[in-house]
């Protein structure tokens, strides 16, 4: 059997950070890697492949938003046989992508920028501490919401149980929450009757998921939404323990004399339909 | 009148249903026209999942060209799981499109794709989920024209009584051909309502209306004869040939899902027709004669495919695909434009000859190899030739001796179980086959290490073949040959574990006969298993045969025909077969002699290489093989 030729070498690698808006929220973790590897190549992006028989792309993800949950800011990183301008690949891959998995930010990786030659691996995921959630529950008033969450924040351990790979699991939900708050602005210009909860909540093991605070809600305050909420991941970055904010985790990656996080916030402008918003929902079939 | 999109309702319901995302549409190349600017509306359907359907050519070939055409719109649907249809029926939401989320009734026409029967109860599921009424004759000016197509279709006497109309042969044509009359019809005002369309749409000659026949039987249960029931219906209908593919580079813009689908490929028909023979293969009969595409074509539609789609790899699709007149060049041009791409290229149904591990050389260059299948379908010499399957044991060992020496560790080998004037020694010979090939396989090779896999179907007899008078296999004489070969393969110490043995069991098979050659007595029994819960008979984990046979028994209770009778029953000459008035070009006294040629086992040759032996089909169809070679070459791609 012939052995072909030694896969070209990384010679650029990108972080991407990207979205999963309106009904594309409904993709799974293996669905966008499809996508992503299919966009990339109508893109013309020159990916490098491993070696072996079957040579896979070299794309790789951290973590993942759960199928059903949308998110403003998932991400990954992809390594290139030349390099490219990241603006221009942010532009092509955004294109080759279906409206809703959009690509808002592409930086390289600043060579040494995690105090190595070398990025280390996980480095990258290290610096995803936290997840800023926004969780709107349909047919909730806003007052019961407010009860339901200060009898949470109160309680000192909140044990869950939840089918994992590993079996059947308990663990404490409230020690992972850094805070969690009522959006009762938004919630007043929704367009039905709701609450809205945004929360920071630290990334651990075994994972808070937002379903499992939800089920913590259930627990301490009888909180049942009458339908299944809609789970939006707005940020995911280091947290800051004296502001409770979370940092745009790819800062350290941008170029010294650069304001950070600006390359971040002109991708994600108002110009872009934001989930939520009835427009995105229908961006796919309109 | 607007049709609004039901996805707002429906998607708050999506997540309590398995794998959301085949419902949400939006597949890259997708469309959605406006609804109001047409003037005829399509609802495509595959009737099975839309993992399965979603990659089904045919509907991706008529989507694209009704979406192309001015005043079309074409959309597209499929079945839903059981889950899904419980959560549509609690709510109220009825069958819909993935393109626009529109309710299929509000189309003008509503095309169902069969490529098995298996999918008529799931056929059923969507039109009671669409609002339409199960019987054709109870359905009115607010329901759209229900057409059958695919391969099922050129019997489609069991769903008589659910569709308004069958369409038999390529789709490409007469889609285009009743969209026309349907445009006709409603810009005149719709006179004379649906009657008036569908006596249109039958006097056109191309499509079968089987409320326009009577269908008469005789008292021991056989039919007596079919014959119109008005002025202006033919007595016969005839299949769709499109001649010159090269004209017809379909699909162009293939339609690339986010959700995980059965084929996750650009597939490009090369050929359509086969001439080979098979006395079983329903596919090779009614797609006759072989009309190639040009390898220019061929290359045009995959550098194009590929460009939309961003797939990694490249089925060159056909019923025998090695035998393209210009496949090596083709598979050299190809192989040379992609390689270093990491773009994989595959041949399926290929045959056995030692020629097609040049194919499969060429084909891994690009990188990935993917395995090699042979089909030789009859384990005995005596059956191949029942059968027509022109392969010697000796032409499959020297094929598998080369592709093992040109470094492949592992075959598969295609066969039938329950053929006609099978014993069970030609089933038991499957073994004898397996273990020569694996000794062929370390003597060529030195290794140990060497595999193969015996895969085997049980065969169904089919309308329009020779073997469409034969008595099928009982389910019980199936499963013990079966279970005797597995006995002879595990029980051998020397070969056993470098031989995989994959099988089913025989009773589906039993009830695909029914619905294969069944007349339209047995929409009583498709109803009743549908009522009954039956859906996704495709599906083992949701077929159930007790279901079937229970159903088949009281729904035929007051018939002289049962189960039996339609499967295990052998046919004589003059009976009146359920679908002798559907022509698919074949001369039936053609038909009739190549069914005594079986049992003689006399072989016949591929008339693409030997005089033409009269089947029949040319002739009567006006059609003509069309085969190169072109002596044309596929040139590098020029880098834009």
């Amino acid at each position: 059997m012939p052995e072909g030729p030694a896969p070209a070498p990384v010679t650029q690698r990108l972080r991407v950070r990207y979205t999963k808006r309106g009904r594309l929220r409904f993709t799974s973790h293996r669905d966008i890697s499809r996508a992503v590897e299919r966009a990339v190549r109508r893109a013309g992006i020159p990916v490098a492949f491993s070696g072996g028989f079957t040579p896979h792309p070299k794309i790789s993800y951290a973590g993942a938003a759960a199928t059903g949950v949308a998110s403003e800011a998932e991400y990954l990183e992809i390594g290139l046989t030349e390099t490219r301008d990241p603006a221009r690949v942010r532009a092509d891959l955004d294109a080759a992508l279906p409206p809703g998995l959009d690509i808002v930010d592409v930086v390289p990786v600043r060579a040494g920028s995690d105090g190595s030659a070398q990025p280390k691996p996980g480095a990258f995921t290290d610096r995803l501490e936290a997840s800023e959630w926004r969780i709107r529950l349909e047919g909730v008033s806003s007052d019961d919401a407010a009860a339901a969450v200060a009898a949470f924040m109160d309680a000192g351990t909140i044990e869950v149980e939840r089918l994992t790979k590993k079996g059947r699991r308990r663990f404490d939900v409230r020690a992972a929450v850094h805070s969690c708050e009522l959006d009762r602005r938004a919630a007043r210009a929704a367009d039905a009757p709701c609450a809205i909860l945004r929360m920071v909540v630290r990334h651990s093991t075994p994972a808070v998921r937002p379903d499992d605070i939800l089920t913590g809600l259930r627990q301490v305050a009888d909180l049942a939404p009458p339908s299944p909420p809609l789970v939006t991941r707005l940020a995911q970055g280091p947290l800051d323990a004296d502001t409770g904010g979370l940092a745009d985790p790819l800062d350290p990656d941008r170029e010294i004399g650069l304001p950070s996080g600006d390359d971040a916030e002109t991708a994600r402008g108002p110009q872009r339909p934001q989930p939520g918003d009835p427009a995105s929902a229908d961006a796919v079939s309109a | 009148m607007p049709v609004e999109s039901l996805f707002p309702r429906l998607e708050p319901l999506l997540p309590s249903v398995q794998k959301p995302i085949q419902y949400v549409g939006g597949e890259l190349n997708s469309q959605v026209k406006d609804w109001d600017a047409a003037e005829v509306r399509w609802a495509l359907m595959y009737p099975d999942a839309y993992e399965v359907g979603l990659p089904n050519q045919g509907v991706q070939i008529l989507y694209e060209i009704l979406n192309e055409r001015e005043g079309v719109l074409a959309e597209r649907t499929y079945s839903v799981w059981p889950d899904m249809e419980a959560v549509m029926r609690a709510n109220g939401i009825p069958q819909f499109t993935v393109d626009a989320h529109r309710p299929v009734t509000a189309f003008d026409v509503f095309g169902v794709s069969f490529s098995t029967e298996l999918g008529y109860t799931n056929l059923l599921t969507a039109l009671d989920l669409a609002g339409i009424p199960l019987d054709a004759a109870d359905r009115t000016g607010d329901h759209p024209i229900v057409v059958a197509g695919g391969h099922a279709a050129f019997n489609p006497e069991p769903i008589a009584d659910f569709i308004d109309a069958a369409v038999l042969g390529d789709g490409e044509e007469i889609a285009l051909g009743i969209t026309e009359v349907v445009r006709e019809w409603k810009a005149e005002g719709e006179p004379g309502g649906r009657d008036e369309l569908l006596l249109r749409l039958a006097a056109s000659g191309g499509v079968y209306v089987p409320r326009f026949y009577d269908v008469g039987y005789l008292p021991d249960g056989r039919i007596q004869r079919v014959a119109p029931n008005r002025p202006g219906v033919p007595w016969r209908i005839e299949k769709h040939t499109v001649m010159d593919l090269d004209q017809w580079p379909y699909p162009k813009k293939p339609l690339v899902p986010l959700a995980e689908t059965v084929h996750e490929r650009f597939s490009v028909e090369i050929f359509r027709g086969c001439t080979r023979g098979c006395r079983f293969c329903q596919a090779g009969m009614i797609t006759r004669p072989v009309r190639e595409r040009s390898i220019t074509t061929i290359g045009d539609m995959v550098d194009q495919g590929l460009k939309e789609s961003g797939f990694e790899e490249v089925g060159l699709l056909s019923l025998s695909s090695a035998d393209h007149s210009e496949i090596g060049d083709v598979a050299k041009g190809l192989a040379d434009r992609y390689e270093g791409t990491n773009t994989s290229l595959s041949l399926p149904s290929t045959r056995v000859d030692a020629f097609n591990i040049t194919l499969a050389n060429e084909f891994s260059r690009g990188g990935r190899r993917s395995g090699l299948t042979f089909a030789p379908e009859g384990g005995s010499e005596r059956m191949r030739k029942v059968i027509n399957k022109m392969v010697t044991e000796d032409d499959l060992i020297r094929t598998v001796t080369t592709a093992y020496e040109n470094g492949w560790r592992q075959v598969k080998l295609y066969f039938m179980c329950g053929l006609p004037t099978e014993e069970d020694e030609d089933v038991l010979a499957i073994a004898d086959m397996a273990k020569r090939v694996i000794r062929a396989g370390r003597e060529a090779t030195g290794r140990k290490d060497i595999r193969c896999t015996v895969s085997i179907g049980g065969f169904v007899p089919k309308p329009h073949t020779p073997f469409q008078w034969a008595a099928q296999c009982d389910h019980e004489t199936v499963d013990r040959r079966l279970r005797a070969l597995k006995d002879a393969l595990r029980g051998d110490k020397e070969y056993g574990r470098a031989i995989g043995l994959r099988y089913h069991d025989g009773q589906p098979s039993i009830v695909e006969g029914l619905l294969s050659r069944g007349d339209r007595r047995v929409g009583k029994v498709i109803r009743a298993v549908w009522e009954d819960g039956g859906r996704f008979d495709g599906w083992s984990e949701h077929f159930s045969y007790e279901r079937w046979t229970d159903c088949a028994q009281k729904a035929l209770a007051g018939e002289p025909v049962d189960l039996d009778w339609y499967t295990v029953r052998e046919r004589d000459e003059v009976e009146v077969l359920p679908w002798d008035h559907l022509d698919a070009g074949l001369d039936r006294e053609w038909l009739w002699q190549d069914w005594q040629d079986a049992v003689d086992e006399t072989e016949v040759e591929d008339c693409r290489w030997t005089p033409c032996y009269d089947c029949g089909v040319c002739p009567t169809m006006g059609t003509e093989i069309q085969i190169g070679p072109t002596g044309r070459k596929l040139l590098p791609l020029s880098v834009v």
